[in-house]
């Protein structure tokens, strides 16, 4: 043991307070176990409070004909059937208690005339499917998870940063990180680690993402020895702002579309009928941001570079009811009045379907005692994840992993911390100070950006894989040697200065990834291989450290049961 | 386009002063992007919090010009751009360093707050007009700008006695969601101190949810106080009648 550092021991440590990590917390502390919940910002403010549009859950309060079933099928083809069938089915099946678990703590939901859960449409689901409050559902997930958590008596500690994981052996053991505030060292001993740390979206330029989305969660874990999958596929939503340049990247809900919301190009085309007549504006994600993507391309875009979104042609009164934050958004930020005239819009970086490699039941990652959940895991979206499946993934998954991870506690003994691996974690985050000359994270941070941005964006070729990768081994020569100015305490560029090896770590396994699938699926376009190959749906990437050096391996994507094959070959 | 002069204040628990930077402006600005080039170009340790940049987290409060605001949602060309733009922290709170104070006092209060009770073997009905009155309050991103504007914290520091308009905000979501069974009067009016507000309004104008804190929540609630401590007989008949949605 280190007696020179401030130590916390948990039976359950859980590194993230979104949506998953906070529902794990619940979960496990429902099960007995003592648990600890560590996040960047303060409580209540993590990435999941953005979520505007819903929980896709198949509640059958607005169609009575949807059911898990068909929630399973679309979710699978959503993911162009990269998934893992058991968690697409898992999800389908259990989101709806899910749902209505929130509402016995307290979340109110909008709601039908016969005063049920209402339900709205959104891209790829074939019934309207998800449960929202307007367009804050992500707020109210948040707020309602976080007061059920505090008043079950979690322990948080909010504004620490986790830099790495500790192990004992092969087993985990905890986790080193900092408290903001201070810039003061701390030890978190457990015997379960639940990595729930959210996307990857800060390595690219134009975001809905916020500062916390650097891929730690991921990286620490591949530095810890587990494994990531499907890292390829990087989901660029279709409707971000695009100006003015400061909020450039921020999200424009689904449910403008979801809503009735038209898409047009500079002639007033409503484009989408080349590319999906039969879905139109409601079609997958993938799909509406080729097409906007295509359209500005060809000349045919907006005064800014995007597309025309437009809600006007419904009354004012209901666009302000069913999309207040976006009509605000718009007004303040933009000096736009979408209720009497069109948004422009344009893709943004905006969720990660790869992640940590987990087993479906459990959450359970490849090093003993380290689980994972929410956007940091991997499976359940395949190639492309459709709107409102992850704040159903959250509640499902950060739920399993909560009580795997309680139950692994409870089985085995107390870890021991490796005080080496302390040091070196020590060394690592100070070297940056210990500079007298070096570059300013900013600046390397914003190059990365617009090196991912132009070469590992939505369409891809193997000439700008390969240059990015020769890129990226200048930028982790550049990281080596940057340095920080300031103190310790509460230093955003010190911050930023690990935050960007989690993103270098992140954005070569996405571009090794992109490299070796030679087809286009989902989220994956390759310009020089524009086809979906039946042989490539079948496999699925994994990567895993060997030495210093990534390696990249295929596996099979598991085989379904007949009885899910049936459920797929239904209805075509 | 021009540039702009940011006096913002740098410093922590030991003291500090402002320091002016030259921003050059962009189109559609807010401060927030003002305070982000300072970092990049100029102070990379300024410290200030910020997550969604949508006025949707309450992260990124601050006094500018004087006035609590949200930095995300301020515009620069809505601000007279021929004098220094001042940005301060929330003065109710500590300095923890530049623009971040110590809010944790906020999360202390929430805990003392009871959760949702919901009434035993209730039907998960309820009718959008009976949800309505609560989603207001559930709009509250917790950017305690109401807080540092109430006078009660800022200028008297009375954060023993008083919950402030937050709280208010949020014991009223519980207090008037349709299913909720448990009272929370007596927790308002003595840990609360529910009576020290005296309907400034000074909250709700700052509110950048446009909560109507005071009308909706603070007034309201402040009546079930006095039904419930000093005329038992309303109280008495409220409860049998099952009506706590009045
Ligand atoms: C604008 C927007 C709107 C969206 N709308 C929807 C929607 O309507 N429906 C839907 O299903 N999905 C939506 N999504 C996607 C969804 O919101 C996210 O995928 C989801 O919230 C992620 O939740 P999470 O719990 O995995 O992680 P997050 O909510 O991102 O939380 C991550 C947590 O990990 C912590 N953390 C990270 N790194 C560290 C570290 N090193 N040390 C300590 N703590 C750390 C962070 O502080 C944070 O607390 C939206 C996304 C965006 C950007
Ligand atoms: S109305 Fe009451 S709570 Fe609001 S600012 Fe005035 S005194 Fe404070
Ligand atoms: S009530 Fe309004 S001002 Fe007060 S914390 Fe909530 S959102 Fe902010
Ligand atoms: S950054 Fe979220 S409210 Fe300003």
């Amino acid at each position: 043991m280190t007696p020179k550092y401030e130590t916390h021991e948990n039976d359950v440590l859980i590194i993230g307070a979104g949506g998953a990590g906070l529902r794990a917390a619940v979960e496990a502390l429902a099960q007995g176990a003592s648990v600890g919940v560590v996040c960047k910002s303060l409580l209540g403010k993590a990435h999941t409070v953005m979520a505007e549009g819903g929980i896709a859950a198949a509640m059958c309060n607005v169609d009575q004909a949807d059911g898990w079933r068909t929630h399973f099928r679309d979710t699978m083809r959503g993911g162009k059937f990269l998934n893992n069938w058991r968690m697409a089915q898992l999800h389908a099946q259990e989101s709806p208690d899910r749902v209505r678990e929130l509402e016995q703590w307290g979340a109110l939901f909008d709601r039908t005339e016969t005063g049920d859960i209402l339900q709205r449409a959104f891209g790829g689901h074939t019934f309207k499917r998800l449960c929202h409050v307007g367009d804050r559902t992500g707020l109210e997930m948040i707020r309602t998870l976080q007061d059920r958590g505090v008043q079950q008596g979690i322990d948080v500690y909010m504004e620490c940063t986790i830099t790495r994981l500790l192990k004992d052996g092969d087993r985990i053991a905890g986790a080193f990180g900092y408290w903001r505030e201070q810039g003061r060292f701390v030890i978190f001993k457990a015997k379960s680690v639940i990595v729930a740390t959210g996307g990857i979206g800060k390595a690219w330029k134009v975001t809905s993402n916020s500062w916390e989305c650097t891929g730690d969660g991921m990286a620490l874990a591949y530095e810890a020895g587990a494994e990531l999958l499907d890292m390829e596929f990087v989901q660029f939503h279709p409707t971000g702002m695009v100006w003015p340049p400061g909020v450039q990247g921020l999200l424009v809900t689904e449910a403008v579309r979801g809503e009735g919301g038209i898409l047009r190009n500079k002639n007033g085309e409503r484009f989408m009928e080349k590319y999906d007549p039969k879905r139109m504006e409601l079609s997958t994600r993938d799909v509406v941001a080729r097409s906007i993507y295509t359209e500005v391309k060809e000349g045919r875009g907006s005064p800014h570079g995007g597309a025309f979104l437009d809600i006007s042609h419904k009354q004012a009164e209901y666009v302000k009811r069913k999309l207040p934050s976006m009509y605000h958004q718009f007004k303040e930020l933009a000096d736009v009045d979408i209720t009497k005239g069109p948004m422009e819009v344009g893709p943004t970086c905006h969720y990660m379907m790869g992640g940590i490699r987990v087993e479906a039941e459990t959450g359970r990652t490849s090093v003993a005692g380290l689980y994972a959940a929410g956007e940091a895991a991997a499976g359940l979206h395949g190639a492309n994840r459709l709107g409102g499946n992850s704040l159903s993934d959250l509640l499902v998954f950060g739920r399993r992993a909560g009580l795997a991870a309680a139950e692994h506690a409870r089985a085995v003994g107390g870890p021991a911390v490796d005080s080496a691996q302390v040091d070196e974690a020590e060394r690592q985050l100070l070297a940056p100070f210990e500079r007298t000359t070096g570059e300013n994270p900013y600046t390397i941070h914003g190059e990365l950006q617009d090196m991912l941005q132009a070469l590992v964006g939505i369409f891809r070729t193997e000439e700008d894989l390969v240059r990015a990768l020769g890129e990226l081994e200048k930028f982790k020569a550049r990281a080596g040697l940057m340095r920080v100015e300031g103190s310790r305490l509460f230093n955003p560029g010190w911050h930023l200065s690990r935050d960007l090896q989690h993103m270098l770590v992140v954005a070569e396994a996405v571009t090794r990834s992109a490299l070796a699938r030679q087809e286009s699926r989902g989220a994956h376009s390759r310009i020089d291989f524009p086809k979906t190959e039946d042989a490539w749906g079948k496999k699925n990437h994994v990567i895993t450290r060997d030495g210093a050096a990534m390696r990249l391996v295929e596996v099979p994507v598991a085989e379904m049961p007949e009885e899910l094959k049936q459920i797929l070959a239904e209805d075509k | 386009m021009s540039d702009v002069t940011m006096r913002v204040f740098r410093g922590d628990r030991d003291g500090g002063g402002p320091v002016d930077y030259r921003v050059a402006l962009t189109p559609g600005m807010v401060v927030l992007d003002a305070l982000h080039a300072i970092q990049a170009h100029q102070a990379p340790d300024l410290a200030v919090r910020w997550n969604c940049k949508a006025a949707k987290c309450g992260s990124c409060s601050a006094e500018v010009n004087g006035r609590p605001r949200l930095a995300c949602k301020t515009r620069m060309d809505a601000l007279p751009l021929d004098k220094p733009i001042t940005v301060y922290p929330l003065k109710a709170f500590p300095v923890i360093k530049d623009l971040v104070t110590d809010v944790s006092w906020n999360y202390k209060v929430n805990a003392k707050i009871p959760a949702f009770t919901p009434r035993p073997d209730v039907k998960w009905k309820m009718e959008q007009r009976d949800v309505d009155r609560v989603q207001e309050f559930r709009k509250c991103i917790e950017c305690f700008l109401c807080q540092d504007v109430c006078h009660v914290l800022r200028d008297h520091g009375k954060k023993e006695q008083f919950g402030g308009p937050r709280f208010f905000v949020r014991v009223a979501s519980l207090e008037m969601h349709p299913l909720d069974s448990v009272s929370r009067t007596k927790l308002l009016k003595e840990e609360l101190g529910i009576g020290l507000c005296n309907i400034t309004k000074c909250c709700t104008e700052v509110c950048p949810e446009e909560i109507h804190i005071t009308d909706n929540a603070i007034i309201p609630l402040k009546e079930r106080v006095v039904d419930e401590f000093y005329d038992p007989l309303t109280m008495l008949v409220r409860k049998i009648r099952g009506a706590k949605r009045d």
